[in-house]
Order: structure tokens, then C-alpha cells, then sequence
């Protein structure tokens, strides 16, 4: 095993911000950790990374003890905190290079892990991180933690704020990491990305619900699930939340994913209903779940 | 210039040093239109953004905002607009009233008329427990609810908001989206820029920023036609490198 938790809790001063965590990450494996803001995604990340205490349960990474050996974890991961500390007044390459120093190692001895990040904002490396743009930054903290070619990787929501077309390649990065058997533990609020995990955890209010696979999650999603569509999204999601029968209605890009509180939905009556509304093109189809209705029923 | 115009941008240009972060960008933005500003990171729109609020001024180029000059009359557009920033929104060390009360005050809003705000919006918002705590304490999608509200405070015709919910959790980044429906419903034009590429489909209208250019402008339907693709995710792919 590359990180083992056991029962782990934590609190601050009224608030439970992780109660009675277990799971077990393999080693190579790319294990997403999903829930919303202030779930506990953060305190977890610390205590692994050995810069916060818990205050009951054991945990280790890399075989090492996260209060005892905290020196062999400190210089065996690598950690990009959510709002990380690049120095904003040393430049793209001095920051960098600031990293590979006090890991004892320099760029070049690495380079061939964080080209394809890094290749994005090499053309700027003597502009100061301050002046780079929001998505360039994390960009660049990307590439400091990776530099001293850690055996596991923490990354908590490194791809907020970076552009769809850089996250992509960013997945793909942390897949070609994966071979070369890094451990990757990584939060993100991006429902595609929890997709791209090996597992994921699904936490919430400090708790884990749910351990599995992506797809055996999206399996357990409870009800039928419909695309639906109208002329005037606004009015199509005010008038769907009036409706009698709602169990849930959420935004999907063009459509709304709307789910029925009965065991028979029928497509007729809510049509029928809508155009009552003064709807028109209404489109009614079943659809499959992903993991963001999951993640949103469960949230409910 | 159309009264229904309520942005109006032609060959606007922002320089530094010898480096263009944005090269003559023109587009036109109407009265109650969810204006779309998509791009690539460093593409240049908050660059962009900081130019139409005038807090920063352009190297070259016309534009107005809300009838007003960005060259000659910064201080009627901030006054005019309200503006949620891409990294700082509200003081963390600040309970939410007194956020509201600061924000209400900077806007030139009498004590009364604050005080009228401060409860609705903390009535809507749901937020009377925690009125009396320190914003720092809030879960990040409260915040930028919260910072929403406060940035139309005083009423403006027109709301830029700077990536307004990354990082946001799913629901709480539909709840955002709904206060933006209803905003653009009640007439104020918002004009927003986003990594989510299922929030770009919720705008009216959307432009994608390539190098400091823009190089597509369409309501979400006619790009994806014109790119032959199903979605505004691939219409980003497609553009986004160049
Ligand atoms: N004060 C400055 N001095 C020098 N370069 C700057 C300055 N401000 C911004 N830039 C550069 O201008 C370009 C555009 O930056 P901008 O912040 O507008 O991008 P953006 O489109 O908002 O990106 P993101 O999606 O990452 O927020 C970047 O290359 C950035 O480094
Ligand atoms: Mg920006």
C-alpha cells in the first residue's frame, strides 16, 4: 500500500472536519477524493502531508508514519496545496528552480515530467509569478511539485482555474505519472476529472459515503434520469421546480437532468404540463446518470 | 451608438512592455444579455475585463461602457458596474454584515438603504446564521454567492464577473447560475468568463479569446454548428491552441 488511513477524525474548535476516515490508495493508483467545499478535502490532504496533527487515528504514506517519520514523507512527496505559495516575486524559472534546490535536485535531472506542463509557460520563464495569469500559476505550481520526482503525489484541486484544453492535457500527464508508478491522491470539484480516477471517495461534512470505481458508482444511482429541454432555460428550470412530481432538477449545459419522485414517470403529462407553462420545443429523453447526479443525490 | 448597446468595444488593445496580452479585440454587448468571455489560460480577459471597468487603461482602442468612455470617464463607470474579481471578492476577516456594510458604504449607499440590503440579501442568501461570522469561515460557493450580491449592491446595469465559480462545488455552482438568470431576467447585462464549458451553454452569447484575439463570437448553438461539433467543450478544444 502506497497511503494508509485509519480512522482518522479531526476537529476545530465546534466543527467535525474529518470523522472516523479509513481507505487504502495502491501503489501507481490514481485516487480522487470529491466532495463539496469544506468537506474535510483539505484537513485530509495536511495530515497526510504531514503539516497538521490528527487527533485520533493512524496513517502512513510510503510505509512511513505521518507523526514519526514525517521527515522521509516530506522529502518523498511532492504536495501542491489548493492555494498554493509559488513566491511571486521570483520569476517562472527561479521558482522552479527554487524547488529543485531544496530537494537537492535541479530541473534538468527531471525535466521530462513536467515538459508538457511546463512547455506551456516556458516562453514566459523570466516574467515574475505574480504577473502570470490565474490558470498559468497553477500551471506552474504543478511543475514545483513535481520536480523532485516524488513517489506519491498530493494534489489538492490543482485544475481550478485552468482552461478546458489544458486540463485535458493535465490528465493525461497525471496518467503517463501513473506508469512510471507515482502514487496520485488529487481533489477536484471537476465532475468529468472524478471520472478519470482509478477510485474515487465521495466525502462530505467530514464523512466518507461511498469508496468504488467511477463506473460502479454511477450504477448505484437510484432513478431514472431525463434530458429535457425548452425554449427558455430559465422559465423550463422555474417551472420544473413548481412541478408536483420533482424529485431534483439540475442545469446540464443544454439540457436539464430531471428526475421523477414516482416509480412510474410519465413523459406525456410533463410535457403537456411544461407547454401549459408557455413552453415550446420541448424535448423529453431518458438519459444515463454521471457522476455529478450521483454526487449531487447524495449531497442533497 | 444603440441605446441597447450597453458595451460597446472596437480595436481595443492592451500592452505590456513589447508583450500584446490583448490585440485589438471589438465586440458589442446588449442590454440583459449573459455575454459569455471565454479563453485559454493567459488568453488575456481578465486583462480585458480590468480595461471595460476601468481600472486599467488601454494601450490603444475605443470602448464604453454603460454610455461611458473608459478613456475619459473611468470613475462614472465604476460607479455604473459592479465587479466580482477573479481572486479577491470580500475581506475574510470581516463578518458577512460588515462585508455588506463596507461594500454598501464604498458604493455611496445611506445607512438606511444598507440596512434595507443588508437584510434582504441575507434573507435570500440564506445566510442568517451566519451573518455575524467572519466570511474567512464560509465555504468558498457561500463567499462567491455572497460576493455576487454585494457586487450589485448599488444597483449597477451591468455585472462582470471574473471566473466567478471555479472551484465551486456542483450545486452551489447551479444556485450561482440561477442568480445570474435572474439578474439578466430583472435587465442587468451580465458579462461573465468561465472554465466550465456547461456553464458557457447558460449564456446568451459567447466570445473565445485565442492569443489575445477574439477568434469566435456566436450564441453557443451557431458555434457548435459552425464547428460541427456537439458541444462547447469541443468548440473550446477546437480553438483554443491556435
Ligand atoms: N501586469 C502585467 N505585466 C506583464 N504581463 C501581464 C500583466 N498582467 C497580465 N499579464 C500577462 O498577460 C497575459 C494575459 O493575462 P490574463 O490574466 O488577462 O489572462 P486570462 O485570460 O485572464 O487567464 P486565466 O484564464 O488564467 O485567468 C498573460 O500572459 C499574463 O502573464
Ligand atoms: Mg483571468
Amino acid at each position: 500500500m502506497s497511503i494508509c488511513v485509519a480512522n482518522i477524525s479531526k476537529s476545530y474548535k465546534n466543527v467535525k472536519a474529518l470523522q472516523d476516515i479509513s481507505f487504502n490508495v495502491k501503489v501507481g493508483e490514481l485516487f480522487g477524493i470529491i466532495g463539496p467545499d469544506g468537506a474535510g478535502k483539505t484537513t485530509l490532504f495536511r495530515i497526510l502531508t504531514t503539516l497538521l496533527f490528527a487527533d485520533n487515528g493512524r496513517a502512513t504514506v510510503s510505509g512511513w508514519d505521518v507523526v514519526s517519520d514525517y521527515k522521509n514523507i516530506r522529502k518523498s512527496v511532492g504536495y501542491m496545496p489548493g492555494r498554493f505559495s509559488l513566491y511571486q516575486d521570483l520569476t517562472v524559472e527561479e521558482n522552479l528552480q527554487f524547488f529543485a534546490t531544496i530537494f537537492g535536485t535541479t530541473i534538468e535531472e527531471n525535466y521530462d515530467l513536467i515538459k508538457d506542463i511546463y512547455v506551456q509557460i516556458e516562453p514566459f520563464k523570466d516574467r515574475r509569478a505574480g504577473k502570470l495569469s490565474g490558470g498559468m500559476k497553477q500551471k506552474l505550481a504543478l511543475c514545483c511539485a513535481l520536480i523532485h520526482k516524488p513517489k506519491v503525489l498530493f494534489l489538492d484541486e490543482p485544475t481550478t482555474g485552468v482552461d478546458p484544453v489544458s486540463r485535458k492535457e493535465f490528465w493525461e500527464m497525471l496518467k503517463r505519472l501513473q506508469q512510471k508508478n507515482i502514487t496520485i491522491l488529487v481533489s477536484t470539484p471537476y465532475m468529468d476529472e472524478a471520472a478519470l480516477c482509478d477510485r474515487i471517495a465521495l466525502i462530505q461534512d467530514g464523512k466518507i459515503l461511498e469508496i468504488d470505481t467511477p463506473e460502479a458508482i454511477v450504477k448505484h444511482y437510484p432513478k431514472p434520469i431525463y434530458n429535457v429541454s425548452a425554449n427558455n432555460m430559465y422559465k423550463l428550470i422555474n417551472s420544473l421546480n413548481a412541478y408536483q412530481y420533482i424529485h431534483s432538477v439540475y442545469p446540464f449545459g443544454e439540457f436539464v437532468h430531471y428526475t421523477d419522485k414516482r416509480a412510474e414517470f410519465n413523459a406525456v403529462e410533463l410535457k403537456l404540463y411544461l407547454e401549459s407553462k408557455n413552453l415550446s420545443n420541448i424535448r423529453i429523453e431518458k438519459t444515463v446518470a454521471t457522476i455529478e447526479d450521483t454526487f449531487m443525490e447524495l449531497a442533497k | 451608438m444603440s441605446i441597447h448597446n450597453v458595451i460597446q468595444v472596437e480595436g481595443l488593445t492592451k500592452k505590456f512592455g513589447d508583450f500584446t496580452a490583448v490585440n485589438a479585440i471589438s465586440f458589442k454587448v446588449e442590454k440583459g444579455e449573459i455575454f459569455g468571455f471565454l479563453g485559454a489560460n493567459g488568453a488575456g480577459k481578465t486583462t480585458a475585463m480590468k480595461m471595460l471597468i476601468g481600472i486599467s487603461i488601454p494601450s490603444s482602442g475605443k470602448a464604453t461602457v454603460a454610455g461611458f468612455d473608459v478613456f475619459t470617464h473611468a470613475e462614472s463607470i465604476k460607479k455604473s458596474i459592479g465587479y466580482m474579481s477573479q481572486k479577491f471578492a470580500l475581506y475574510d476577516d470581516l463578518t458577512v454584515k460588515e462585508n455588506i456594510t463596507f461594500f454598501g458604504g464604498i458604493y455611496g449607499l445611506s445607512r438606511k438603504r444598507i440596512r434595507q440590503k443588508s437584510a434582504v440579501l441575507i434573507e435570500e442568501l440564506g445566510l442568517e446564521k451566519v451573518a455575524n461570522k467572519l466570511v474567512g469561515a464560509l465555504p468558498l460557493g457561500w463567499k462567491q454567492k455572497l460576493s455576487f450580491s454585494v457586487s450589485m449592491i448599488h444597483d449597477p446595469k451591468i455585472v462582470f464577473l471574473d471566473e466567478p465559480t471555479g472551484g465551486v462545488d456542483p450545486i452551489t455552482r447551479r444556485q450561482f447560475w440561477e442568480m445570474i438568470y435572474k439578474a439578466a431576467n430583472q435587465g442587468i447585462t451580465v458579462f461573465v468568463t468561465t472554465h466550465y464549458m456547461d456553464e458557457a451553454e447558460y449564456c446568451d452569447r459567447v466570445s473565445i479569446m485565442v492569443n489575445g484575439k477574439i477568434e469566435a463570437l456566436d450564441t453557443p448553438k451557431k458555434l457548435k454548428e459552425q464547428f460541427k461539433v456537439a458541444n462547447m467543450n469541443d468548440v473550446f478544444l477546437k480553438l483554443a491552441r491556435g
